[in-house]
């Protein structure tokens, strides 16, 4: 068997110290293969960037991390840190949620997109020519003139390509996107997300792509999956997840999506999301959850397959949601 | 740009008039007769006194004196000292090099302690930070007399490595008898500049886009010097501007205190014996250094951060 790009095996992460003390992630584990794109989707607070976040070293500050977190079979958790270091320039890189407050606002475009590659040992002159391809590759006009330029001269959009070009520097073969598009108006955001999954498929990277956005992660992903309070409630293919969702959590979000051909309002799921300190015991979603029963609030649900969906809900067999 | 530099020398004009004429009336602000001070308390004969008046216009309407005092000002004559004898002009020019020596050497010092120590503060979070907020807070509280008193009773008499007294002769004996002044004019500065650097590097290191950074793998120091203490850069040049002007009245003490023979030993002496031409061509030193310091800092922050360009930028 080869080994997977990405593996995440039984992630546990907790906030060691002092009154903050909590975890924050419980028994996280997905994977992502060569060239696939993953979505990672659930509401704010569900752990999602946290888990993203990892995937390069970037824990929260005090937190301990336990499980175990691969990258082609290598270790991020018991990395040394130049190699660490080695791994952020080359193999895995980010694209961040807001590129405004992502990319340092006094200097230039150029330093930001060569910055990587610099600190890789490239000398400046074949890190700027690399940087102008890369700038012209995600649709930035004048690319020569851009790396000269300040990012308060860019709009959002612009800038979040800017942003995405930068990622691309060190030609990573993993690619995580933490919401790349929330903090972005809807029209660009159509184009950002084009542009993503056009470099992903051109360069054959494998993408996690963390977003609260159900739909947007269907449709751009081979698989998905779903995290509610710091846990992995469901996982199956994109396709086949938006057809028969198998957790009552992924199909009260969906219900929640609105739909401009059906004249239903969406349901919203009721409730207010939890995080996984306030969990209690048993399943945390079943508070919310339509279809509780006595026994959900006792036991954590376990996570096993039906149909080729990796599902974390007791009554998984019995509910079949269309 | 050209703009924005006219203003800037507009309003320093402005600034120039108003506290020159603050300068100039300050002195007939105070109770007495200017040619009694001139006198020094001397008896003298009404031929003496009616000369003197005569020599320093005193006879005329304060405006008229004023407009005939900034006439001198502008083609460089500031008049004559009264004590001395001697141009006001060439008083001064005679122990700028010393004051701007001793300026020059507590501004390295400053710099090189209070960035140090800050970034320090700012990297270290506990016990190292404690300590220097606790030292800067300390150096803050420190007058310079203070200070000068302290270093001279350690270095000069218990332990003799640094002179006391004296500018000496040539220039590393001057910078080996500045040190210890050096050191006294410092010390209150280097606390400011070490607060100022530590909230200005710890505000930078909670952004977003220094986490990115260490996330596209850029080593830590690298991090920190071009994103952090990068970044930083603005109010730490803005307090330094203050700080240089600052130095130039601290010198008055610290210069007295090691019987240096600079402007501000000059300014000290000169006040107490009234001698008016030389306290109002030393105030407006000071407030010409003040004024300049400024319009350098500002010429300077859009080199820092190219969002405040002074040049119109539109968005892409």
């Amino acid at each position: 068997m080869t080994t997977r790009l990405l593996e995440i095996e039984n992630l546990n992460v907790r906030l060691a110290a002092g009154r903050a003390a909590r975890p924050i992630l419980d028994g996280v584990s997905l994977h992502v293969e060569r060239g696939e794109a993953v979505g990672l989707v659930g509401e704010s607070g569900s752990g999602k960037s946290v888990t993203c976040r990892s995937v390069l070293g970037l824990l929260p500050e005090g937190s301990q991390a336990a499980g175990s977190l691969r990258v082609d079979g290598e270790d991020i958790l018991t990395m040394s840190s130049n190699r660490l270091r080695e791994l952020r320039r080359r193999d895995v890189s980010m694209i961040f949620q807001d590129p405004r407050a992502s990319i340092n606002p006094i200097r230039r475009i150029g330093d930001f997109v060569t910055e990587g590659m610099r600190a890789g040992g490239v000398p400046q002159k074949d890190a700027l020519k690399r940087a102008e391809e890369l700038l012209e590759s995600v649709g930035i006009r004048e690319p020569r003139a851009a790396l000269r330029s300040y990012p308060h001269e860019f709009s959002g959009g612009m800038l979040q390509r800017v942003m995405i070009a930068g990622a691309l520097a060190g030609g990573p073969r993993l690619l995580l996107a933490d919401e790349p598009t929330t903090a972005l108006d809807v029209t660009t955001q159509a184009e950002v997300i084009s542009i993503i999954t056009r470099l992903q498929a051109e360069r054959d990277m494998g993408m996690l792509f963390v977003t609260h956005d159900l739909e947007l992660a269907a449709a751009i992903c081979d698989r998905i999956y779903v995290m509610y309070a710091g846990r992995i409630v469901e996982a199956q293919s994109a396709e086949r997840l938006f057809r028969r969702p198998r957790h009552p959590y992924t199909s009260g979000l969906l219900a929640a999506t609105p739909r401009l051909e059906s004249d239903q309002p969406p349901h919203g799921v009721p409730g207010r999301p939890v995080s996984l300190a306030e969990a209690p015991d048993g399943c945390a979603f079943a508070a919310r959850c339509a279809h509780a029963r006595p026994g959900c609030t006792e036991d954590e649900p376990v996570q096993r397959e039906i149909d080729g969906a990796q599902v974390a809900c007791l009554r998984a067999e019995e509910l079949i949601h269309d | 740009m050209a703009g924005f530099l006219l203003r800037r020398i507009g309003g320093i004009a402005v600034t120039l008039v108003v506290t020159s004429f603050l300068v100039f009336g300050s002195v007939h602000l105070a109770p007495g007769d200017p040619a009694s001070f001139l006198l020094g308390g001397r008896s003298a004969s009404p031929a003496a006194v009616a000369a003197i008046k005569e020599q320093y216009h005193l006879n005329d309407p304060f405006l008229v004196q004023y407009t005939k005092w900034v006439g001198g000002v502008v083609t460089g004559d500031f008049g004559k000292s009264a004590t001395f004898r001697q141009d006001v002009g060439g008083l001064i020019a005679a122990r700028l090099p010393t004051t701007l020596l001793l300026i020059g050497y507590a501004g390295v010092l400053i710099l090189i302690g209070g960035l140090a120590s800050g970034a320090l503060a700012a990297l270290r979070r506990g016990v190292v930070d404690r300590a220097v907020l606790v030292g800067t807070g300390v150096a803050t509280a420190t007058p310079s007399f203070v200070a000068a008193i302290g270093l001279i009773s350690v270095f000069a008499v218990r332990l003799g490595w640094f002179p006391a007294f004296g500018n000496g002769e040539g220039f590393g004996d001057r910078i080996y008898h500045l040190t210890l002044p050096a050191a006294a004019l410092a010390l209150t500065f280097v606390g400011l500049l070490a607060r100022v650097t530590r909230t200005s590097m710890l505000e930078e290191l909670g952004r977003e886009h220094v986490e990115v950074a260490r996330s596209r793998g850029v080593p830590g120091s690298d991090v920190v010097r071009r994103h952090v203490l990068r970044n930083a850069l603005g109010p730490i040049t803005t307090v330094t501007g203050t700080i240089v002007a600052g130095l130039l009245v601290a010198t008055s003490i610290v210069e007295t205190a090691f019987g240096l023979s600079g402007v501000g030993q000059l300014l000290v002496s000169s006040v107490t014996v009234k001698d008016f031409p030389v306290v109002q061509a030393v105030s407006l030193l000071v407030v010409v250094t003040f004024v300049v310091a400024n319009l350098i800092v500002d010429l300077v922050q859009p080199l820092i951060d190219p969002r405040l360009s002074h040049a119109k930028g539109g968005t892409r």
